[in-house]
């Protein structure tokens, strides 16, 4: 078969070279059939390389035939062949071929496993930009009208993505078909099929022209988001923010509005839950007005929810919803509507809802102004403060900053305290470590006094913690600490209790403190690295556990360079070379590679 | 260094919930409950005036006395509120009771009317929207399950639907008109209840509506193939997945034959890519059952069914594998001769990765299949092309597996290969050395190969660099 192969080929480009012998496609279709899925699958993602050998005219007559025959094989090897296929319009010849490679992306397109599938459409609607309008009424749409039509579920699936990438650049009678298509399919018998419908409505509908969003799309949006299967209903929802976009304002009260006030209140909790997800979007789509008039209290009911999923969902757009209110009705809505409703969720059973509320509640202090947040919102923070989930307690000292800009930390300070204490005590290593990752924050807000009275002893603590996570961080945590305050506090707060740590009896302590001065030296200058951090590293070389010993050197390279070179030679030399012929086989690794980084050989 | 040291000697409070205990440990022990989605809190106490029993009014009276009991249990009472409506909803729990004896024993009771009445009562009751799950990763086989709160009320209407359904009296044509697709659709969604008991009773509901409304079989098995395709391409969860399985075990058992087109399609797209889900343990044996009962009522499915398997064939999951080495060997002990000839070769390279698994329960599992009589004797039957396939792998892991287990089970195969075809055997020892040299080769060669091919690719993108798409 090779050598049939060879008269085919006369013009590929390997001919022009004379050595087309050593490409011959049957080697290369040995290497797509591989029995090792492993190697098939390394070929095929080395396609565009085995099209290049055959050159263009034999890929598009060989090779995508053979593609698109032996289409059967591992999803994996699929789906690397359908994303291979997206970026093959230049290897077969350029866009007037592209219809080349659309028999095998139709087969693609077909198959049961959704990633393959998905990767083919996405392909498909990649290069149907490549298509002229003539080949896209030629070749693509007849394509999308198959895969419309098809039997199995999964081609009528993927058809829905295709619709709108030809639309716009079809004539009329075309449109009306594909507009046809894409009906039917939003009425299949098949769950699966309606589901990619309606999620591709809102798509469709911003290619419509607006007549046909009023007359088709309409009617397919009432009649997915009243679908039996709330799978169905809840995508409808999402296509309701595109929808009401390309809406004029006047039509939407009759077009848009019953459909997503039934929505809000239906009897599935997921669908529920995707209005309280979209409520920004869906608000900035349907305009101040209708908010006013409805989502105020639909966005009420929601915060209400018997489902604890959907008042979380709600909670957590909260400030989003109150920062687009129009500005003439906000505060007064916020006051007399959203409020009593956060007041609730304050203290609500479901540790979700509570947590999603503290991670936005602080921001409505900037919306709301200084006297509002003080009488109403800072009880609501201080409790949120003393909340027993941990979560909750986070998720309101990591926004500290939007109050602190409106009514000043100091309000807070007394309860913010404990609730600091707590966490930094709290079992799990995961919540001290997002609290130590807040401590740089909350030490510029709170000022260096009250840092020094009541925060530096967690901070210092924190360096003896027994999850390394925790030390690591504690170290870094330093280095933030004394570039907010200054070397002049690091010496007299930190250096000393840091330094002590090197007499510790726990090797590991005693890593620490190497640790930190890594981390400490350069912030801290010269001259104290040079007086107080060095004797203690140099000192520490004589350490009977050669982990400290390795990092001694690890040490001495690190902090070398803020040394004077007179100490380098004088001092950290002899010590380097002491290490370099310890016995422990680490030990001289690093005190080589420090002599050779320091330049000290 | 002060505080340094009283810091040290009292470290921040031990992770006692920190680390690797089992989550099942970590969890608090508390049974959880759950209820619909559809309270909200009406705070309204309810009311229903009490009825005489059944048994206290004379016959005539009965049926109507019969429907009103159905439609005051219509009423629906909040469980998560443990304190409310106490009074009340023992006064339904007793007249649920009363009907489920009612049923059960009666004649005559069971007018035109009552249908509407019935199939009403036990919509209002079961019908209801699933509240969210209360961990998003639910390990079913680690967590309990959330337990429905209305079972006291629930359990009995279910019973009363069983035993209406059950009853003598019971007439399809008259229920098919309440009993519809519609009604079948929201049964179907409640398979999906994480209660195991709700799941079991569902379960004998459904399996006496397919037995009764002939009408309703094919769309019963479309939704269910729905549902299935749903929770292999979509979702990867529903909890009644091994419930479904097992009615449709007996559905299949009662399948005509020829087989239609239709029952094909479902094995093939459906019931093999189950095998794909990542909780294939929680329904395995079921749908093992389901592909050799189908396999039984048709041997020429056979091939398709394996290599179906063969491409879903685990690839970093050894748990699943040993699960599908089981259920390959269910399928090769009702195998056809025939049958296996025709996939023997596909089979055996993939047992022949088995046997080679680092992973010993694998290895172990492919190994076992020479304890099997049957399967020893088609293997024999075939040893000329079999023997060929295996032969590298067992050579190779009698000299090198690290568990003992495993080369001692590979002697045993390797010596009845020997016994079986001795020539053959003694052909493979002697050739093995040259032929790894010649794979070696061919592997050189492909790797000159496709360096000259990248060689090329380099040239060319050199040449006209807008070729190569990035």
């Amino acid at each position: 078969s090779a050598g049939s192969c060879h008269s085919v080929s006369s013009s590929g480009m390997a001919g022009a070279d004379g050595d087309d012998s050593l490409y011959p496609i049957a080697v290369l279709i040995d290497e797509l059939r591989n029995e090792d899925v492993q190697l098939r699958l390394n070929s095929i993602k080395k396609l565009s390389t085995i099209a290049l050998a055959l050159g263009v005219e034999r890929t598009r007559t060989e090779l995508l035939p053979f593609l698109t025959d032996t289409i059967y094989d591992e999803d994996e090897v699929l789906l690397a062949l359908a994303e291979q296929l997206g970026n093959f319009t230049m290897l077969v010849g350029g866009p007037e071929y592209v219809h080349c490679l659309l028999p095998p992306l139709e087969s693609l397109a077909t198959v049961e496993e959704t990633v393959v599938r998905d990767k083919a459409v996405e392909s498909l609607r990649k290069i149907s930009h490549e298509h002229s309008p003539v080949d896209l009424e030629v070749h693509f749409e007849p394509l999308v009208k198959r895969l419309a039509s098809g039997d199995w579920f999964t081609s009528r699936t993927s058809a829905c993505g295709l619709f709108s990438v030809c639309y716009p650049r079809v004539s009329s009678t075309v449109k009306a078909e594909i507009r046809q298509h894409f009906r039917n399919l939003c009425s299949d018998d098949t769950p699966m099929v309606r589901r990619a419908a309606a999620s591709k409505l809102g798509e469709f509908a911003k290619v419509l022209e607006l007549e046909y969003v009023k007359s088709d799309i309409i009617s397919l949006f009432t009649a997915l988001a009243s679908d039996e299967q709330d799978s169905v209903r809840l995508l409808a929802v999402e296509a309701c923010v595109s929808i009401a976009t390309l809406l004029p304002q006047e039509d939407l009260e009759t077009l848009v509005m019953p459909t997503l006030r039934q929505a809000a209140e239906d009897k599935s909790w997921r669908v529920r839950y995707m209005v309280a997800d979209k409520f920004s979007e869906l608000q900035k789509a349907v305009g101040p007005e209708i908010t006013k008039n409805d989502l105020v209290p639909a966005f009420q009911n929601l915060l209400k929810d018997c489902e604890a999923e959907v008042r979380a969902a709600a909670a957590n757009k909260v400030k989003e919803f109150c920062e687009n209110l129009p500005e003439d009705s906000r505060e007064t809505i916020i006051m007399t509507h959203i409020l009593p409703c956060v007041k609730e969720l304050v203290s609500d059973t479901n540790q979700h809802v509570k947590s999603a509320l503290a991670s936005v509640i602080m921001g409505l202090s900037t919306i709301l102004g200084k006297d509002n947040t003080i009488e109403h919102l800072l009880p609501l923070f201080l409790a949120q403060l003393k909340d027993e989930c941990p979560e909750v307690r986070l998720n309101i000292i990591s926004n500290l900053d939007c109050v602190n800009e409106v009514i000043g930390i100091r309000q807070l300070s007394q309860s913010l305290l404990p609730a600091i204490v707590e966490l930094a005590e709290d079992a799990k290593w995961r919540v001290r470590l997002a609290i130590i990752e807040y401590m740089p924050l909350l030490a510029g807000q709170l000022g260096v006094e009250f840092f020094d009275e009541k925060l530096n002893s967690l901070c210092m603590a924190w360096l003896v913690d027994h999850v390394y996570a925790i030390r690591e961080a504690a170290t870094c945590n330093l280095t933030k600490l004394v570039e907010k305050f200054g070397a002049e506090w690091a010496q007299n707060t930190i250096v000393p209790k840091v330094l002590g740590m090197a007499n510790d009896p726990n090797y590991l302590h005693r890593m620490t403190t190497l640790f930190c001065i890594n981390a400490l030296s350069e912030a801290c200058g010269q001259e104290i690295t040079t007086k107080h951090m060095l004797p203690v590293v140099l000192k520490m070389s004589n350490d009977q556990v050669a982990n400290v010993r390795f990092n001694v050197a690890k040490s001495l390279q690190k902090i070398g360079p803020v040394l004077d070179s007179n100490c380098l030679q004088t001092e950290v030399k002899p010590v380097l070379e002491k290490l370099a012929a310890d016995q422990d086989i680490d030990v001289k690794y690093f005190a080589q590679e420090a002599i050779s980084v320091l330049a000290l050989a | 260094i002060l505080a340094m040291s009283s810091a040290a000697t009292t470290p921040p409070s031990v992770d006692k919930v920190d680390g690797f205990s089992r989550k099942s440990v970590r969890k608090a022990k508390q049974k959880r409950s759950q209820s619909s989605s559809q309270f909200r809190s009406q705070g309204k106490p309810i009311e229903l005036t009490p009825l005489p029993l059944l048994k206290d009014v004379p016959a005539q009276e009965q049926p109507d006395l019969f429907l009103k009991k159905l439609q005051q249990c219509c009423t629906v009472f909040d469980f998560m509120d443990t304190l409310s409506d106490l009074k009340m909803k023992e006064y339904k729990r007793s007249t649920l009771n009363e009907l489920v004896d009612y049923v059960t024993v009666s004649r005559g009771y069971l007018t035109e009317q009552a249908y509407p009445e019935v199939v009403k009562m036990v919509s209002y009751n079961i019908f209801r929207t699933l509240p969210p799950s209360d961990s998003n990763e639910f390990d079913p086989e680690e967590d309990e399950p959330t337990l429905e709160a209305s079972w006291p009320h629930l359990q009995l209407v279910y019973e009363f639907f069983i035993r209406f359904l059950e009853s003598q009296e019971f007439q399809p044509s008259i229920a098919k008109k309440y009993i519809d697709q519609k009604f079948v659709l929201q049964l179907l969604e409640l398979f999906d209840s994480e209660d195991p008991r709700e799941r079991d009773y569902l379960k004998t509901v459904l399996h006496r509506i397919y037995g009764k409304f002939l009408g309703l079989r094919a769309f019963i098995r479309k939704q269910i193939n729905n549902i299935f395709l749903r929770f292999v391409y979509e979702t990867e969860h529903f909890n009644g997945v091994a419930e479904l399985l097992e009615i449709l075990g007996s559905i299949i058992n009662g399948f005509a034959l020829p087989l239609k087109a239709e029952h094909k399609q479902f094995l093939v797209k459906v019931l093999i890519p189950l095998h794909t889900v990542r909780s294939l343990s929680l329904f395995h044996a079921q749908l093992a059952y389901c592909i050799v009962q189908f396999l039984e009522k048709d041997p020429t499915l056979t091939e398709p069914v394996i290599r179906g398997l063969l491409k879903f064939w685990p690839k970093t999951c050894s748990q699943k594998e040993v699960m599908f080495l089981g259920e390959l060997e269910e399928i090769l002990d009702v195998i056809e001769p025939t049958q296996f000839v025709k996939i023997q070769e596909p089979l055996f390279k993939q047992i022949s990765k088995c046997v080679s698994s680092p992973h010993f329960q694998v290895a172990e599992r492919a190994l076992y299949y020479w304890n099997n009589e049957y399967i020893m004797s088609l293997i024999e039957e075939n040893s000329n092309v079999i023997l060929p396939i295996m032969f590298a792998s067992l050579y190779r892991i009698s000299k090198e597996h690290w568990n003992p287990a495993i080369v001692a089970l590979v002697y045993n195969v390797l010596k009845a290969f020997m016994e079986m075809n001795s020539t053959l055997f003694d052909e493979l020892t002697a050739t093995y050395k040259s032929d790894r040299q010649r794979e070696k080769k061919k592997e050189k060669e492909r790797e000159e190969l496709w360096k000259k091919l990248e060689d090329l690719e380099l040239k060319r993108g050199l040449r006209s660099d807008a070729i190569i798409p990035t």
